[in-house]
């Protein structure tokens, strides 16, 4: 493969990664390769990252395209290893030796990674073919359970549960993340030299934080997401207020527009009106927080709230089969993390502990009806699942009368809705129910409502 | 030429004690070789401003820096006509026909440069410096499109006025808006994000001569650790540069809990943050 078609073939699998590389985005990156100096891996990786992504949010996907399309040379490289144990050969204590040392900071960890998969990644899948896979490496080296022995090492005798300690565990994590990612990025080497890049590259790809599903998200990428929620309240409200400014002028301003036209002799030339008032509706939510939309409801809740500026006033209702008001634990200035796991904790939201739209909807509007006023907007956050119980409908129809507006975001695909036992149509045809499946869509919705 | 390759480009950026990594001295070294326009963007105080001024000082280059904040236009960026002076010629040339008068006042003599249209015209080379470019408004990501492209600016009375010299461009954001694509497309993008625990301990000793090695690496660590945590504003590098001076201003030697917990709002602003950091890290 030439320089140029491996050029064209990665740009090409960027784009069908979901990378926005516009063609101008191609060419600089091509005339950035004829100053570089092509034989420093890293330079040309910062290089190709420099002049195609733009966004944060997309590297991840990039350094895995990357690492697939200019892996790193295997062939001469091999570093003195004089003092270590033959990394083919060795027991597996030696290799867990230096794994701890590796853990600790020693230089070569790629190197490891890439002995470890060539001797317990190898699977055979069937005669004369075999498979690479990470869990198998993983599993016969085990760094988690280092952990005990090298923090007994790192601490030596001061005290346990200290400040100390946690340094220490955070480096030790922080390291075995990186072993685990060195392993996966040459088992997808390895992949793509049997199979080809294009096959392992389409798979391999995660997408981009903000188009993450809510509904398959994993605990790490919902902290993840936590941390995004203030710069993307941030993000948004400074949107708003640029939209507000930008936005129709409001009424005639009668007093300014007769004081303009005494200079023309009372003959009003040029009209002056009033900024228009900014739009800030009451906002109340009332969220689904069981198991199965608990991730998608969070991380709505949390950024409802990062943007409380933009409401007059947020009230936010918890359910699962009964209703209980959360607002409480969103003092501001609360800690995020600490908030959610409150919430599950002390809020009276079960009873059975079966999700019940029809029985919640009720309760709701017995104890905290007076919470919907004319100047409320309702947004209720939820799948819609009910597990086959009476929908409540005529009480949701109340509700919503007495809104101002009523909303309703589904975490679920459109294409999902009415399986099963949700009952996605009949609640949307009381209120118009939106699909809301990823933080670009939900920054979408928070725009149109604010 | 900018800079020979990256490599020289970091090396000669750590002399001016500006220390960087491979991506930071691949786009720096790129941004001169193509002669294309340096987005930096992540979180405050990773040092994206210092980038700029650390390029200036490396290659003896004079800084043009331009401050964007909301309401910023053209006559603050760009340039403007000294209005006042040219009154003053009008009236002083009386008896003067029009044509003579009006060719008068739209010359060099009355023009006002603001920062953009120095940096153009400079003939001595150039780092101009586009500073949180995400706080001006939508407008001004417009006027700078055609200068970041061509370099050149239109002035009505005057003609176009091409770059003698390309200026060395670097803009800086803090994300706080999304900066329009066309404006992303123009420059090469740089993603600052906090150091590694290793290179800031670097950045540490060249920025607090006086700190001993073992202090800064402590220093690092702790700092990492606390990123870890869940706050809703990480430490950035100034403030852990900041932090090693107040050690160091307190006589401390030593990283222990209660130094830590007695000079914790050097680096964490928020109340909440704080509150869970001493909880996590048992204080």
């Amino acid at each position: 493969m030439s320089l140029l078609d491996r050029h064209v073939g990665f740009v090409h699998a960027l784009r069908e990664a979901g990378l926005p590389v516009s063609l101008a985005e191609g060419l600089d990156a091509a005339r950035a390769l004829e100053v570089i100096d092509l034989t420093e891996r890293e330079s040309l990786r910062a290089a190709y990252a420099a002049t195609l992504v733009k966004r944060p949010s997309h590297r991840p996907g990039f350094d895995t395209l990357f690492d697939l399309w200019f892996p790193a040379s295997t062939t001469g490289l091999r570093p003195s290893h004089e003092a270590e144990p033959d990394l083919e050969t060795a027991e597996l204590p030696e290799l867990r030796d230096r794994l701890a040392g590796l853990l600790l900071g020693a230089e070569g960890m790629n190197e490891f990674a890439r002995a470890m998969v060539e001797r317990f990644g190898r699977q055979a899948a069937s005669p004369g073919r075999q498979n690479w896979f990470s869990y198998s490496v993983m599993r016969a080296l085990s760094p988690e359970t280092l952990m005990a022995r090298l923090l007994a090492e790192v601490l030596a005798g001061q005290e346990r549960g200290g400040l100390a300690e946690k340094v220490a565990r955070q480096r030790i994590g922080e390291n075995t993340r990186r072993f685990e990612e060195a392993v996966s990025r040459d088992v997808r080497r390895r992949i793509a030299e049997d199979s080809g890049i294009e096959r392992i590259a389409r798979s391999s790809v995660r997408p981009p934080l903000e188009q993450l599903d809510f509904l398959r998200i994993t605990k790490a990428d919902l902290a993840r997401l936590r941390r995004e929620v203030h710069p993307l309240a941030r993000r948004l409200a400074a949107r708003l207020t640029v939209k507000h400014r930008l936005g129709h002028r409001g009424r005639l301003d009668f007093r300014r527009t007769v004081r303009a036209s005494l200079s023309s002799g009372g003959v009003p030339l040029t009209t002056f009106n009033r900024p228009r008032r900014p739009h800030k509706p009451e906002l109340v939510v009332l969220c689904d927080t069981s198991d199965s939309v608990a991730a998608f409801a969070h991380f709505t809740l949390l950024l409802t709230y990062a943007l409380r500026e933009q409401f007059t006033k947020v009230r936010a209702f918890g359910f699962v089969d009964t209703v209980d008001e959360i607002t409480r634990f969103f003092v501001p200035g609360a800690d995020v993390a600490e908030a959610m796991t409150r919430l599950v904790k002390e809020a009276d939201m079960v009873r059975f502990g079966r999700t019940n739209y029809g029985h919640a909807l009720e309760r709701f509007a017995e104890r905290y009806g007076d919470a919907i006023g004319p100047k409320t907007s309702l947004l209720i956050l939820g799948d819609a699942r009910s597990n086959y119980q009476p929908p409540a409908l005529e009480t949701l129809k109340r509700l919503t009368r007495d809104a101002r507006h009523a909303y309703w975001l589904n975490p679920e695909p459109t294409s999902q809705w009415d399986t099963g036992d949700s009952v996605a149509t009949a609640y949307g045809g009381v209120v118009p129910m939106y699909e809301c499946r990823n933080v670009t869509q939900l920054a979408a919705f928070i725009e149109e409502l604010a | 030429m900018w800079f020979a390759s990256p490599a020289d480009a970091s090396e000669r950026l750590s002399a001016v004690d500006y220390l960087s990594d491979d991506s930071i001295a691949t786009s720096v070294f790129l941004a001169g070789a193509l002669g294309k326009p340096l987005l930096a963007e992540g979180p405050a105080g990773v040092g994206k401003t210092q980038l700029a001024k650390a390029v200036a000082a490396a290659t003896g280059a004079k800084l043009v820096r331009l401050q964007c904040y909301e309401g910023l236009d053209e006559a603050r960026a760009l340039y403007e006509w000294n209005y006042k002076k040219q009154l003053l010629r009008i009236q002083a040339g009386q008896d003067e026909s029009w044509d003579a008068t009006h060719d008068d006042i739209f010359t060099e003599e009355f023009l006002l440069e603001r920062p953009l249209l120095a940096a153009i015209r400079s003939r001595t080379p150039v780092v101009l410096l586009i500073d949180e470019t995400d706080k001006a408004d939508v407008e001004v990501e417009g006027l700078l499109l055609e200068i970041l492209s061509d370099y050149q600016v239109t002035i009505p009375e005057l003609g176009t006025i091409t770059a003698v010299r390309k200026p060395y461009v670097v803009l800086t954001s803090n994300a706080t808006r999304e900066l329009s694509e066309a404006l992303k497309r123009r420059c090469l993008y740089l993603h600052l994000e906090y150091p590694t625990p290793e290179r800031e301990r670097d950045i540490v000793l060249a920025q607090v001569p006086t700190i001993t090695a073992a202090l800064a690496e402590q220093l690092a660590r702790t700092v990492a650790t606390m990123r870890a945590l869940e706050l809703k504003k990480a430490p950035s590098i100034a403030e852990t540069i900041d932090w090693a001076n107040t050690l160091i201003a307190l006589g401390r030697t030593e990283l222990d809990e209660a130094a830590i917990g007695a000079t914790l709002g050097v680096v964490l602003k928020h109340a909440s943050d704080q509150t869970r950091a001493r909880k996590e890290l048992a204080l």
